[in-house]
C-alpha cells in the first residue's frame, strides 16, 4: 500500500514551490485583471527553461519524461501559486493531446516548443452554451482545411497552437491548427477569469492536421479524463491557498473584542473547507495513480477527482470572501481572484453537472455490469 | 504509487489469511445465536488470536502483545473484515483504548491485573465517561467520588455505555473535587463492573434498537489502588483514551454502511415524475456522484493514512474526517432515498422492499453515528484549532470553580460569588 508520492517527487515539487515563490501569482493574476499583461511571460519562460513545462514530455521531444504523477504534482504547485500562466491549456491539454494522438512527426514538430514555453497551446472545443456533447459539434474538416466557430477558448488569444475538435466525414476527431494561419480569426471575449482570457475563434478553411490516434467521442473523453486529473491538482492547489488566506485573516481580524477565528461559526466554516479539500486531495492521489498505471478505474477515478476538486475549490473561494466580510467584496482585494479562478476551472472541461453525470454513469455500469 | 504489499507485508497477510480462514471458521455465529452466545464467541476468538500471536498490536510483549508495525494491525483488520466473525469490535475498547491508557498513565500492577486478560478476551471493557448532563462538554461530568480511607465512594449516572451489561471492567471518569475549575477536579479509575451498587439498564434508541446502556452508580466502592494517575489529573488521562478512540473509529464504523448499491437498485425500479426510471433523473445522478466522491475520498484518505503508517509516520487530523463525512452523507442519502420512494417511503417493511429498508436503517442509525466518538461539532473545533491554528474559543467556565457553574439543563448558573 503506497498512496503517496515518492520522496524524490515531493522534493521536486518543493523545489518548484521555491521557484514559484519568486513570482507572486496573485500579482500576475491581478495584472491580467487590470489588463496590464495577459499572463506572466517571464515566469512561463522560466518554467520552460527549468524543465517544469516538459515534466511529462518525452526526452526525445525536449521534455524531462518524469511521468504523469509528476505532472500532477507540478499542476498542484502552479495552482497553489495562483499565477497567471496557461499551464492547463498548453501543457495539460494541448501537449497531452499531441502526445496521445499525434504521429511521431507531429510530436517532433510541436512538443519541443510546448515544453520550452516558446509555443503556447489551447483547446478549442465548445461551439455553444450547454453540455459538451457530440451532437453540439459542427466544425468540420475536409481536404486539409477546417471550418467552424469555437467559443470560450481558454488562453485562446495568446495561443500559438490550437487543438480543435471537429468532424471528418461525420466522425469526431482532434485537429491541430497554427493560430498564425490566414484562416484563423480570433476575437477576445471577456473572461470570468481574465488570467485565462477566452477567445472566440472562427476557422475559415484553416490549414489543419488530424491528430489521428484519438478518434471519436471516446477518444476525446480519454483526453478530457487525463486533463481532469491534472486540473484537479491545480484546483486543490488553489483551494489550499484560499484556505490558508482565510485562516490567516481569521487569526488577525478582530470583532466583538476577539479574533474572529475564535468563533465556532468561523471555525466550522474553515474546517468544512479543510475536509472538502482533503477528500479531493485523496481522490486526486488515487486518480494520479490510476493515470500513471492506466488502470481500468481511470474514467471513474478521473470524474470523481474532478467532482470533488471542483466542489472543494468553489467552496473555498466562496467562503474566502465571506470570511473577509466587506473588504472581500472590493475590486482591490485579492479574494475575487480565487472566486474567478474557481469558477473558470469549474467549467473549463465541462461543468460539475456533466462530470457528476459521468460518475453516475460509471457507477451504474459498475453496479449492473452493463454499459450505459 | 502502488497498491501492492511489500514482500514482508504480503507474507504477513498470507499467514493472517490462512489463520482466519482456518481457525476463524469456529467463531462465526449461527443466524439464531443469542447476544450472550455471540459475546462468548467474540471472547474466545480473541483468545485464539492471542494464542496465535495476533492480539495486542503495538502493545508490549510482557502482556502477550505484538509490538512493532501498525501496518500489521491494519492488514489483520482488513483480513478479519472479510469474514463474518462474531462482534470483533467489542474488543477494541480494551485493546485499543483501555490498555494504551493504562500503559501511558497507570502502574505496572494495573497492567499486571488486566493486561494479559484483556488481550485474551477474558476481560471486556466499557467506557464510563458521558453523562446525561455532560456530553461534548465532558469535563462537566458530575458523578462524584469521595475519599473514604483507602477507597473511594462513587455516586452518579453514566450514559451511552456500549456493552456495559457484559463488560467486566469500566474506565471511569469521576469528580473528586467540585471546588476547583472543572478540568482540575477529575480523577480516573478502573471500575470492576461486578461491584455492588452498579446497575446497568439498556437504553432504547430512536430507531428501536438498544446498542447502549445507562449505568447507575450508587455508593460504589473503588479501592484507591485502582486509580489511574494522580487525584485531579484525569483530564490528561482521558485525552489519551479519547485520542485512541478517534483513531479506532477512523478506519471503520460507518464505512460498511454504504448506501450506494441499495440506492442504485431502488432507483432502477422506481419511476420519476415523467415516468422514466429515476436512474435517468439528473437530480438523482448528481447527488449520487457527490456521495460517491465523498465515500471514495474517505477510502483514499484511509489509504493515505496506511501509507503514512507504513513509512513510520502517524496519522494526523485527517483521521477524524472519515467519520464526520460518512455519517453526514449517510443521513443525507438515507433521507434522499426515502424521498425517492415517495409516499411508499413512509412504510418500514423489510419484506416489501429490502433496499428501501436498508436505506431506512441508515435514516435511523445516522443521528447516533453523528454523535459517536464525539460530535462533529467537536471534531471541527479540533480541526480548526489543531490543524488550521485558529485561536481557542473563549471558555467562560474555564477558571470558575465547578460548583459555581450552571450545567446540563440548569436554567441559570449560580453566582460565582
Amino acid at each position: 500500500m503506497n498512496l503517496d508520492f515518492s520522496e524524490d517527487q515531493k522534493a521536486a515539487a518543493d523545489e518548484l514551490r521555491r521557484v514559484l515563490a519568486d513570482y507572486p501569482g496573485l500579482k500576475s493574476s491581478r495584472a491580467a485583471l487590470e489588463s496590464r499583461a495577459a499572463f506572466d511571460r517571464t515566469l512561463w519562460q522560466r518554467l520552460g527553461e527549468l524543465g517544469w513545462l516538459g515534466a511529462a514530455i518525452p526526452r526525445q521531444h525536449g521534455g524531462q519524461e518524469l511521468g504523469l504523477e509528476m505532472l500532477c504534482l507540478v499542476a498542484g504547485e502552479i495552482g497553489r501559486s495562483m499565477a497567471a500562466v496557461p499551464f492547463g491549456s498548453s501543457i495539460l491539454i494541448a501537449a497531452e493531446a499531441v502526445k496521445m494522438a499525434g504521429t511521431q512527426g507531429q510530436q517532433r514538430a510541436y512538443l519541443p516548443a510546448l515544453a520550452s514555453g516558446k509555443s503556447i497551446g489551447a483547446f478549442a472545443v465548445a461551439e455553444s452554451a450547454g453540455a459538451l456533447a457530440p451532437q453540439s459539434m459542427r466544425a468540420s474538416f475536409d481536404g486539409g482545411r477546417l471550418t467552424g466557430t469555437k467559443i470560450a477558448v481558454s488562453d485562446g488569444m495568446i495561443a500559438d497552437l490550437l487543438i480543435v475538435l471537429a468532424r471528418r466525414a461525420g466522425e469526431l476527431g482532434l485537429f491541430v491548427i497554427e493560430s498564425s494561419d490566414a484562416g484563423v480569426h480570433r476575437e477576445a471575449q471577456v473572461g470570468i477569469d481574465p488570467s485565462h482570457a477566452p477567445a472566440k475563434i472562427r476557422f475559415e478553411a484553416a490549414r489543419a492536421e488530424p491528430l489521428s490516434a484519438l478518434a471519436g467521442w471516446e477518444g476525446v473523453r480519454r483526453l478530457l479524463d487525463r486533463a481532469a486529473v491534472a486540473v484537479a491538482f491545480e484546483q486543490v492547489g488553489a483551494a489550499d491557498a484560499a484556505l490558508e488566506m482565510a485562516a490567516e485573516y481569521a487569526k488577525t481580524r478582530r470583532a466583538f473584542g476577539r479574533l474572529i477565528g475564535s468563533f465556532q461559526v468561523v471555525k466550522h466554516k474553515l474546517a468544512d473547507i479543510f475536509i472538502a479539500i482533503e477528500l479531493a486531495r485523496a481522490n486526486g492521489f488515487y486518480a494520479a495513480w490510476a493515470l500513471q498505471a492506466n488502470d481500468a478505474s481511470l474514467s471513474l477515478a478521473a470524474a470523481t477527482a474532478r467532482v470533488s476538486a471542483t466542489e472543494a475549490l468553489e467552496r473555498a473561494a466562496r467562503e474566502l470572501i465571506q470570511v473577509h466580510g466587506g473588504i472581500g467584496v472590493t475590486w482591490e482585494h485579492d479574494c475575487h481572484l480565487f472566486y474567478r479562478r474557481a469558477q473558470h476551472f469549474g467549467v473549463m472541461l465541462g461543468s460539475l453537472r456533466e462530470w457528476q453525470d459521468r460518475v453516475a454513469a460509471q457507477l451504474q455500469s459498475a453496479n449492473s455490469g452493463t454499459r450505459r | 504509487m502502488d497498491f501492492e504489499d511489500t514482500e514482508a507485508e504480503a507474507a504477513f497477510r498470507a499467514a493472517v489469511r490462512a489463520f482466519i480462514r482456518g481457525a476463524g471458521a469456529n467463531f462465526v455465529p449461527a443466524p439464531n445465536a443469542t447476544e450472550a452466545e455471540i459475546v462468548g464467541l467474540a471472547r474466545r476468538w480473541q483468545a485464539a488470536r492471542a494464542d496465535a500471536g495476533y492480539a495486542g498490536f503495538g502493545l508490549p510483549e510482557s502482556i502477550g502483545g505484538r509490538p512493532g508495525s501498525m501496518m500489521e494491525e491494519i492488514i489483520f483488520l482488513q483480513e478479519q473484515r472479510q469474514h463474518p466473525l462474531a462482534m470483533v469490535e467489542i474488543m477494541t475498547l480494551g485493546t485499543g483504548m483501555a490498555l494504551p491508557t493504562i500503559i501511558a498513565h497507570g502502574r505496572p500492577d494495573h497492567l499486571e491485573l488486566v493486561g494479559r486478560s484483556t488481550l485474551r478476551g477474558d476481560v471486556v471493557w466499557c467506557q464510563l465517561f458521558s453523562e446525561p448532563g455532560a456530553g461534548s462538554d465532558l469535563a462537566g461530568i458530575s458523578t462524584s467520588a469521595v475519599a473514604d480511607g483507602d477507597r473511594w465512594i462513587v455516586n452518579g449516572q453514566k450514559v451511552w455505555t456500549s456493552g456495559a451489561y457484559y463488560a467486566d471492567w469500566g474506565l471511569l471518569l469521576a469528580r473528586t473535587d467540585a471546588s476547583v475549575p472543572k478540568h482540575k477536579g477529575l480523577t480516573y479509575f478502573l471500575l470492576d463492573m461486578r461491584s455492588p451498587g452498579v446497575l446497568v439498564r439498556p437504553l432504547k434508541q430512536l430507531g428501536g434498537r438498544s446498542e447502549f446502556n445507562e449505568v447507575f452508580l450508587t455508593d460504589v466502592s473503588i479501592p484507591d489502588r485502582l486509580r489511574i494517575g494522580s487525584v485531579g489529573a484525569a483530564w490528561t488521562v482521558a485525552m489519551t483514551t479519547l485520542s485512541n478512540e478517534r483513531l479506532a473509529l477512523s478506519g471503520d464504523a460507518a464505512v460498511s454502511r454504504n448506501l450506494l448499491a441499495p440506492l442504485l437498485r431502488l432507483a432502477a425500479r422506481t419511476p420519476s415524475l415523467d415516468g422514466r426510471s429515476l436512474l435517468e433523473d439528473s437530480a438523482f445522478r448528481e447527488r449520487l456522484a457527490s456521495y460517491h466522491a465523498a465515500v471514495a475520498g474517505v477510502e483514499h484518505i484511509a489509504a493515505r493514512i496506511s501509507t503514512a503508517i507504513a513509512r513510520g509516520g502517524n496519522p494526523g487530523a485527517e483521521a477524524t474526517i472519515g467519520k464526520m463525512t460518512l455519517t453526514r452523507w449517510l443521513q443525507s442519502m438515507a433521507t434522499f432515498g426515502i424521498e425517492l420512494a415517495g409516499v411508499a417511503g413512509a412504510v418500514v417493511d423489510p419484506d416489501a422492499d429490502p433496499d428501501l429498508y436498508e436505506v431506512q436503517q441508515g435514516f435511523f442509525l445516522a443521528p447516533g453515528y453523528r454523535m459517536g466518538g464525539g460530535t462533529e461539532e467537536i471534531g471541527k473545533n479540533i480541526i480548526a484549532e489543531r490543524v488550521l491554528g485558529l485561536p481557542p474559543d473563549i471558555r467562560v467556565d474555564k477558571d470558575v470553580p465547578f460548583n459555581h457553574i450552571g450545567r446540563g439543563n440548569t436554567a441559570e448558573p449560580r453566582s460565582p460569588r
